[in-house]
């Protein structure tokens, strides 16, 4: 079975495969537009002092979202390779 | 016979549009392509930038050529990008629609850089793409492989490196060419979505008189864009087409349709399917790059806020020390041009119109200049290095808590030096509400010009020598936390009532640093100064002579002293006016003047001063100012300037909207004097009530 969790809650370095997301709203259809999308692997770069908004690496780039945004993305976190 | 798009007659230069994402360099390439044959204005009815140069071809024709605004995808989120679609799919009647598009991409970037590119490729109209910074892209590891990418879309595809010209020859030879032929990539689109593209495809040329390719691309775009960012200018959807699009998205949303999202996910699929055949990764791979390194440091829990406030001391440092000796000289030969014309013409209401009101007015517009070039020269040094992204990453958690983003931190911290260029420099803000929340409340930082005027009460305040420094600092930090304050409450309160807005959105890209390149910043820079005195000036020339009328008539008797003449003027007899109103707060109608003369700068106050008590003072010496001012009673006797008066009239100064030059550029951001009123209204207001809080409780107390 597929384990996902909450981008939010994705540990700091690791990376994940997005898995759902949200049909509607604005920031959603931004976010999918910026890459985003359902099967996109994404690196959780870090967070900003202050805890929020996070970093995140996707298609090679470096992308902000604030923590409210990422609560609603669910992703499966890859196994880090040994 | 009409012109076909793709052979434009020799009558009319052909109009190139240079399109990319921010941050791919389409700057350099416009400023490379055009010299400084630029013509910068605004969108009719919007404050979006219109840039448009004159470039050459290798033949030597002239090549018009627009520089649009930078974006992500031609779904509008902000009026920038609404500027973008519109002019592209033909609907603004200010702009033709471009005969040609060249198109930019970041080549250390390309899927994310492609999906606009993509988007516009479905308009039917020839396309150039410039794959940019390939040498980055190297260095990097990654091996774009332009042919290959010329082939699979049909058009011609050139590398370039902007920065330092390379590829400019090949792009101009592309663009004079007469037979530029159209893409032939095609992809898919969705089964249950394609026959909603060909209905709505068949009413916009039906009912708007689109072209049949451009038609297509305008059904796909109304499926992803929601329409909510219209700007003025651009012509409105016939009520046929909206109807079509309502009716099929009752219909998907009635079977669970994710139309937006699946049309956004099979162009993907397309550029990815794309970019395996171009893209090839090098295998090594060293570790984190030189960004990522970099934002280990500027991002840091600590180092970071050490980093920002480093930068932000810089900032101010220079404006303070390397502003003023320009401002002095620009103060000194005002002067001097103005005793000139006092010698050479004949005296009377003429000179005096032209030395007081017309020489001070425009000495008034260009003593700003240094530290708005000043501002403007660090900001594009900011945004072009990229620590702009970074500086809006950090501070995005505070500033949410008033409702607005990282975005508006940068504007509001320029403030504190002069609010014209932070008001200038609110541009970067997406949402358009969130841009004017940040333009009504930047003008409460504390500025520059508030200085010297809370140097003078401070010292009226503490005359004796024995009073510790600290004291004195201390009232001048609580002036400036109070307008902080009342910046960060205001923004909180409008946020909340009249510009109720979605929370801002933070999906912003941070760029990799680069080095900046110092030809663009200074371009930025010069830009900037050349809007500023060509919005404001004029207004502000205006509001100048306005203000030396009121001083200068009606005449007082020959023989008059300077502060006799003030004192019978219209201004004075406005002072007087004004007095029943400020008497609350302790000012009387002397203060009113100095109040009234401040709309000139606000710095103006000291030298009002100076003229009613007929005090001669200078700005290194205001002991004599400091000793008339403690010296003026009320007609009863009791002194005038205690020291809950200077408390009050700072507060005053904290609040109130006093600054026609700032009252000017608003009107020109927002496009109506609507704003501007507004601002003066209530910030005035708020100064009034806060001073009389303040006057009365004292009062009350026994100061």
């Amino acid at each position: 079975m597929v384990e996902t969790i909450k981008l939010s809650t994705l540990a700091i370095g690791a990376s994940a495969v997005v898995r759902e997301y949200p049909k509607q709203g604005n920031a959603f259809l931004r976010l999918r537009e910026m890459g985003v999308l359902p099967g996109t692997t994404v690196t959780l770069i870090r967070t900003a002092p202050m805890g929020d908004p996070l970093e995140i690496k996707v298609r090679g780039y470096n992308l902000t979202l604030r923590k409210t945004e990422a609560e609603h993305v669910l992703v499966e976190p890859i196994a880090p390779r040994a | 016979m009409s012109t076909a798009p793709t052979s434009p007659g020799p009558a009319r230069a052909p109009v190139y549009a240079l399109v990319g994402n921010p941050n791919c360099g389409k700057s350099t390439l416009f400023n490379a392509l055009t010299g400084l044959k630029q013509k910068i204005g605004n969108y009719p009815g919007v404050t979006v930038e219109k840039k448009i140069g004159t470039a050459y071809s290798q033949h030597g024709h002239a090549l018009t050529i627009i520089d649009l605004p930078g974006a992500y995808s031609l779904a509008a989120r902000s009026p920038d990008e609404a500027v973008l679609r519109d002019v592209l799919l033909g609907r603004r009647t200010d702009t033709p629609m471009p005969d040609r598009i060249v198109c930019i991409a970041d080549a250390t970037n390309l899927e994310r850089n492609l999906y606009l590119i993509h988007q516009i490729l479905d308009l039917g109209r020839p396309v150039i793409l410039v794959l940019n910074m390939m040498d980055v892209a190297a260095q990097t590891g990654l091996v774009v492989r332009a042919a290959r990418l010329e082939k699979e879309l049909g058009i011609p595809v050139i590398p370039c490196e902007a920065i330092n010209g390379k590829g400019l020859v090949e792009l101009k030879l592309a663009m004079s060419r007469h037979d530029l032929p159209l893409s032939r990539h095609s992809w898919e689109i969705p089964a249950p979505i394609a026959p909603a593209v060909s209905e709505l495809a068949a009413s916009l040329v039906d009912n708007d008189q689109r072209g049949p390719l451009i038609a297509r691309a305008e059904a796909l775009l109304l499926l992803t864009d929601q329409d909510t960012v219209r700007v003025a200018g651009s012509r409105p959807l016939s009520a046929r087409t909206t109807e079509i699009l309502r009716s099929w998205e009752k219909r998907w949303q009635g079977q669970g349709t994710d139309w937006a999202g699946a049309l956004v996910n099979s162009r993907y699929d397309a550029i990815t399917e794309l970019c395996t055949h171009v893209i090839e990764r090098s295998a090594v791979k060293t570790g984190a790059s030189v960004s990522d390194r970099i934002d280990a440091v500027v991002t840091h829990p600590l180092w970071g806020w050490l980093v920002l406030g480093g930068v932000m001391a810089a900032l101010f440092l220079s404006i303070f020390t390397l502003a003023q000796v320009p401002m002095d000289w620009i103060g000194d030969h005002t002067a001097a041009l103005a005793t000139w014309v006092k010698h050479t013409m004949p005296a009377g209401d003429l000179r005096d119109l032209v030395t007081d009101g017309a020489i001070g007015g425009v000495g008034s517009v260009i003593t700003f200049l240094p530290q708005i070039l000043i501002l403007f020269f660090f900001i594009g040094l900011l945004e072009s290095t990229g620590y702009m992204a970074r500086a809006a990453f950090i501070m995005d958690r505070l500033m949410s808590r008033v409702g607005l983003n990282g975005k508006s931190f940068i504007p509001m911290l320029s403030s504190y030096a002069c609010a014209i260029p932070g008001i200038m420099a609110t541009r970067t803000i997406e949402d358009t509400k969130d841009r004017l929340v940040t333009i009504l409340v930047a003008p409460l930082m504390s500025c520059s010009a508030r200085l010297p005027v809370y140097l003078l009460l401070i010292a009226a305040l503490f005359p004796s020598a024995a009073v510790p420094v600290g004291a004195k600092v201390a009232i001048m930090l609580t002036m400036y936390a109070l307008g902080t304050a009342g910046a960060l409450f205001f923004a909180w309160l409008f946020k909340r009532t009249l510009l109720k807005g979605e929370p801002p959105l933070m999906i912003m890209e941070l760029p990799p640093y680069r080095l900046p390149k110092m030809r663009d910043v200074a371009l930025h820079m010069l830009e900037r100064a050349w809007l500023f005195m060509k919005r404001a000036g004029t207004i502000i020339l205006g509001i100048s002579i306005i203000l030396w009328f009121l001083t200068a008539y009606p005449k007082a008797p020959a023989g008059s002293t300077d502060s006799q003449q003030i004192a019978q003027s219209f201004a004075g007899m406005a002072g007087h006016a004004l007095e029943p109103v400020i008497k609350p707060l302790g000012f009387d109608w002397q203060i009113g003047i100095g109040l009234i003369s401040s709309f000139a700068a606000r710095e103006v106050f000291v030298s009002s001063m100076g003229v009613i008590f007929n005090a001669e003072s200078s700005e290194e010496n205001t002991a004599p100012l400091r000793d008339a001012l403690l010296a003026a009673k009320w007609p009863d006797g009791r002194a005038l300037f205690t020291p809950l008066v200077c408390i009050t009239l700072m507060v005053f100064y904290v609040f109130a909207m006093q600054c026609m030059s700032t009252i000017a550029v608003v009107k020109r951001e927002t496009n109506s004097w609507r704003w501007p009123l507004f601002q003066t209204v209530y910030m005035t207001g708020t100064a009034w009530l806060v001073c009389l809080i303040i006057y009365q409780t004292g009062r009350a107390l026994g100061f």
